[in-house]
């Protein structure tokens, strides 16, 4: 099964979306609650991410019998240290989308610590794409 | 306990979703920061929060809350009123701030377990 979706820069009022029916997906599978929760942490995460920074981006969810590949390549800043940007605490969020109680420096650590991998490559200018993998 | 024992209990206004009423609370989790309540909650939370726009609905369906009290008599943009009412997940309010309340309702849970 694979799922595409368009995600918009600076639209707080559809991130989720693409989590939301994801786990719609996950939850006809019959599969333990912790593998749908480390899913949908992870996808609302980078999702949060792509709104929060870049201009748009693409999700590509495959779910296999044994595990699901999410893969988010998005048109933004890139960034410019992934180390940096692992720690917990450091943010570039604007105060806008902190206001909102995102951009606390949470999210890439938040997905880190849900997927059994996560590949990140950014070149500045450019965008970013993340694979992030949940075996079940 | 139900989100409509405690509504009862804390005397808590009810701005949406009364359809989960029923809904189980086996749980709370106090948080402002999105990502925070994301990673840590539990399913069946009720969760006490001063955000009030519509992500926060996102969240609670994303990780089967029980239901949402917002603090210091801050009321949920409609955008969030809407999404509670589709995913039967309510928003509550008082007019408390958020360490009283989380006070009571873990008094509250405390005494069901």
């Amino acid at each position: 099964m694979t799922f595409t979706y368009e995600i918009e820069g600076g639209n707080f009022s559809r991130a989720g979306t693409a989590s939301s029916d994801i786990k719609k997906a996950l939850k006809q599978l019959d599969l333990d609650y912790t593998i749908i929760k480390r899913v949908v942490v992870s996808l609302y995460e980078a999702e949060v991410n792509i709104v929060a920074h870049a201009r748009r981006g693409t999700l590509t969810a495959d779910i296999d019998p044994d595990r699901i590949v999410m893969v988010l390549d998005d048109q933004g800043p890139g960034i410019p240290d992934i180390d940096a940007a692992m720690t917990a605490g450091f943010s570039t969020a604007s105060s806008r989308v902190r206001e909102m109680g995102f951009g606390a420096g949470m999210g890439l650590p938040n997905i880190k610590k849900n997927a059994d991998s996560l590949n990140i490559q950014s070149t500045v200018g450019v965008g970013t794409r993340l694979e992030i993998v949940v075996n079940f | 306990m139900t989100v409509k024992d405690l509504i009862q209990a804390l005397e808590l206004k009810v701005f949406s979703g009364e359809q989960g009423l029923e809904n189980e609370i086996q749980g709370g989790y106090t948080s402002d920061l999105l990502s925070d309540v994301m990673g840590h909650c539990n399913q069946n939370d009720v969760w006490v929060t001063l955000q009030t726009h519509r992500n926060i609905m996102a969240i609670a369906s994303l990780r089967d809350l029980a239901a949402i009290v917002i603090v210091k008599d801050l009321e949920p943009e409609p955008e969030a009123i809407n999404k509670s009412n589709q995913e039967n997940i309510p928003i509550l309010g008082t007019a408390l701030g958020a360490f009283e309340i989380s006070g009571k309702i873990y008094e509250l849970l405390k005494k069901k377990v």
